[in-house]
């Protein structure tokens, strides 16, 4: 994998100065150590949320890739019609160049309103790499909830009040929904391990057929933080393993990063707005099951890779 | 081959022999009733490599036109099918294909939308995508449905058009009715529709293009503006497209068609398969010496209104027939449409209204017979029964 | 001061004819930007109101605020970090909080 020396010089910068999505904004960090995993050519999809509509305010684009967005649960189903154009012409000889595709959702777009257009895609197994960028809400309209948002979570639509500790439901396992179509590859990554997260787009986009990676987005904007700190919080949601850094290839998973001390889940929501409600002495149960429910996922992450490593 | 050869086929084959000649770059459909068997034939076409086509099986019909409009985007010629319901979930991406300028084109086969469910042949689910910028050409048979799509492409595809265009058949009546069609030859029609140059491309890495950006209150009404000209410029560009289709294979398109209607009193406007039976009606009441006529629209978007109104000015009185309602109190939409345009003519006739046939409720001589005989008699009296009725409803 | 010419109202449209924009005519239709790149045009530098700056003596060159800068707005060249690009930096502060050896401090911005 190649070094950041070698990445500032070889890899052109495929989305430029001048969107404008907020200041410290989790999203583009993404985008562009993402985009880093190629030096084919791009074509870049994104579905209707924060990284489209601040990138593509018209007249101005801030891609210097081509770009094409639709609509907002569809980028999966848009870009395979782009990826089999790419194939048709080709085999006609009308195109020669290696082109790779890219989607970028949002969780909303992803886990929710995009979840059917994204699974078909897969199913059809078009050559192309999903990326969710997972801020946990529909943070473009204004930080309402969404499948992805964290049990205990305050949003818009689902606050915290004298009645309620904000969201109930625990959040799908949209990784594990993804790998149960059997693709090429999957993978959950992080900006907190940017080297990890470059070595995974690497993979993806040389994949052959579908790849996801799904990449907690963070948004100091909607979890109410210092927006100096967006990967300071990145790096303790990992080291919580409330967002595990794995991979899984050809159905083969491997968590890619396990932290030396495992810290509290609490630790990473302390340094959020979006779960102060949950520091009252009535929530302390709530406050238990979170630490419990990420306590077991991770024991299931390192049993299936046990037994993945034996196969 | 012998000329003039008729071949038995199906409104729904046609469509599928027609999509097999132009050999799209790609196809993204989804099977609905009564569109599945276009569907159907054309996979067949591709898994016995009689057409270079890439299909993308789609999970539903948003995502075939997603697909439609990303494949079109890419530079690729694109086809796409549905009918009723799918049009409808389709809907939020159909407006986006027109308002991006991608020359789609795509058969309907014209099915009422739910609910109640109900599989047979009304124009609801077309007319209610009337607002939404493509063009739209009805078909009375399966010989019109084979010409028009391929005529289509040609429209479509024209650098001062660059809008889709839905070629519309009845369902079930015309869809998956057997009629003798005289297909083109593969070159011919090769020949007429040409190579595709797609006005820019996502591939082209050399010259990075954004599509479907967000506009603020500053551009979205220029962009607006755009289509509104570009229907404009489809009235003024279609009959160049016309005249290209009669050079090439001897058969004359129009954007409305009139059936005995020049020396008319009263005549009857209707679309597609109805046509046919109000054309039969036409004859054996013009052997008894009455002066009626059919005025038949084949192109609705853009609405040809010009044609129409130098077409009806002269009767004393019009019936239009629609199959579907707007349910705007006020009677069915091209009824709506036609009053508007002729309110400021010096010359217009009586315009009355009838619904039809919603659900596939069938339409029988006798309700066309009536509806002339009131039509007469209205021009006669001065009087007419009623402004909008519902033909062929128990009530 | 300048004094601006006010613009005579007519009946006949409000359209903000001398806004600089684009009439529907001069625009590619389709809403198809074909200038790829050209919010380099828009400089969001102007959102910030504090700036990085950077002890040069101290830096190691490891590049990681070049990897995390969100508006890429980190100079590198041959492997060096050589700048800021104030003209679209935001005023985030992560080039600061990620800098292991703490090089760059954010300071109000000198107008």
């Amino acid at each position: 994998m190649a070094n950041l020396k070698e990445l500032s010089a070889a890899v052109p910068e495929r989305l430029s100065s001048g969107h404008r999505l907020c200041a410290g904004c989790g999203a583009s960090i993404i985008v562009r150590q993402i985009l880093m995993g190629t030096k084919d050519p791009v074509v870049v999809g994104a579905s209707t949320g924060c990284l489209e509509v601040a990138t593509t305010i018209y007249p101005y684009t801030a891609w210097e890739t081509p770009f094409i967005h639709n609509a907002f649960e569809n980028v999966a189903a848009t870009i395979s019609g782009v990826e089999t154009a790419y194939r048709a012409l080709k085999k006609k000889g009308r195109i020669e160049k290696e082109i790779k595709f890219i989607a970028f959702g949002g969780d909303g777009g992803t886990y929710d309103i995009g979840l059917q257009s994204l699974s078909g895609a897969l199913e059809r197994g078009h050559r192309f790499v999903y990326v969710c960028y997972d801020n946990g809400a529909y943070m473009n309209t204004g930080i309402q909830r969404s499948g992805a948002t964290p049990r205990g979570a305050s949003t818009t639509t689902a606050p915290s009040g004298k009645k309620s500790y904000g969201k109930k439901q625990r959040r799908k396992d949209l990784t594990a929904i993804v790998a149960a179509h059997n693709i090429p590859y999957v993978a959950q990554g992080s900006i907190a391990n940017w080297s990890d997260l470059i070595t995974k787009a690497e993979k993806a986009f040389n994949a052959d057929g579908p790849a996801f990676i799904n990449v907690m987005s963070i948004c100091h904007r909607g979890w109410r933080f210092n927006q100096q700190d967006t990967v300071s919080v990145a790096k303790a949601a990992v080291e919580s393993c409330f967002w595990p850094l794995y991979e899984i290839v050809d159905g083969k998973l491997r968590i890619t990063y396990k932290p030396k001390t495992k810290i509290a889940v609490s630790e990473w929501m302390d340094k959020q707005g979006r779960f102060k409600h949950l520091k009252k002495e009535d929530c302390r149960e709530i406050n238990e099951e979170i630490q419990q429910e990420v306590d077991a996922e991770w024991e299931r992450l390192l049993k299936r890779e046990a037994a993945d490593s034996d196969n | 081959m012998a000329k003039n050869k008729l071949t038995p086929l199906m409104g729904d084959q046609v469509a599928a022999h027609a999509m097999r000649q132009i050999e799209p770059d790609v196809v993204a459909a989804y099977p609905i009733t009564p569109q599945t068997e276009i569907v159907m034939n054309f996979s067949q076409f591709v898994a016995d490599g009689r057409v270079d086509t890439e299909m993308i099986p789609v999970e539903s019909e948003h995502s075939a036109m997603s697909a439609c409009v990303g494949a079109a985007s890419a530079g690729a010629r694109t086809m796409t099918a549905t009918s009723a319901n799918g049009l409808a979930l389709m809907w939020e991406i159909v407006y986006i294909a027109a308002s991006t300028r991608l020359p789609i084109v795509m058969p309907v086969v014209n099915r009422a939308l739910s609910a109640p469910i109900n599989i047979h042949c009304d124009h609801s689910d077309t007319m209610g995508a009337r607002d939404s910028g493509w063009i739209q050409i009805y078909c009375e048979n399966a010989q019109e449905v084979y010409e028009s799509i391929i005529l289509a492409v040609r429209i479509a595809e024209h650098e001062k058009i660059q809008l889709p265009v839905m070629v519309c058949q009845d369902g079930f009546i015309t869809s998956h009715a057997v009629e003798g069609v005289e297909l083109f030859a593969d070159e011919a029609v090769k020949d007429f529709i040409g190579e595709y140059k797609a006005r820019f491309s996502v591939l082209d890495t050399d010259k990075p293009v954004t599509v479907g950006p967000l506009d603020l209150q500053d551009y979205y009404f220029e962009h607006k503006r755009q289509q509104s000209q570009a229907m404009e410029d489809a009235l003024k560009h279609i009959p160049e497209a016309f005249e290209a289709f009669h050079r090439a294979f001897g058969k004359r398109h129009v954007f409305v068609e009139s059936y005995r209607a020049e020396d008319a009193e009263a005549a009857v406007v209707a679309l597609s398969s109805t046509a046919g039976t109000v054309k039969s009606v036409v004859d054996k009441m013009r052997e008894k010496g009455h002066k009626v006529g059919l005025i038949k629209p084949r192109f609705f978007r853009p609405f040809p209104a010009e044609k129409i109104a130098d077409l009806i000015g002269p009767l004393k009185a019009v019936a239009v027939l629609d199959r579907s309602e707007s349910f705007s109190t006020q009677g069915g939409p091209m009824y709506s449409e036609i009053r508007g345009i002729m309110y400021d003519e010096p010359k217009r006739p009586r315009i009355i209204n009838y619904i039809y046939g919603l659900g596939g409720r069938d339409i029988f001589e006798s309700d066309v017979e009536y509806v002339f005989r009131q039509l007469l008699e209205g021009v006669k009296s001065g009087k007419f029964e009623k402004q909008v009725g519902y033909l062929g409803v128990r009530d | 001061m300048k004094v601006m010419k006010k613009e005579k109202k007519t009946d006949k449209d409000s359209s903000p004819k001398g806004s600089g924009k684009k009439s529907w005519k001069e625009i590619p239709i389709g809403g198809l930007i074909d200038k790829a790149g050209s919010a380099k045009d828009y400089k969001t530098g102007e959102w910030k109101t504090f700036m990085p700056v950077r002890d040069t003596s101290k830096c190691i060159n490891c590049l990681i605020c070049w990897v995390y800068c969100p508006d890429s707005c980190i100079k590198a060249e041959d492997g060096k970090m050589t700048g800021f690009n104030l003209d679209y930096c935001k005023g985030c502060g992560i080039c600061a909080s990620v800098c292991p050896v703490k090089c760059i401090k954010m300071e109000k911005e000198k107008k």
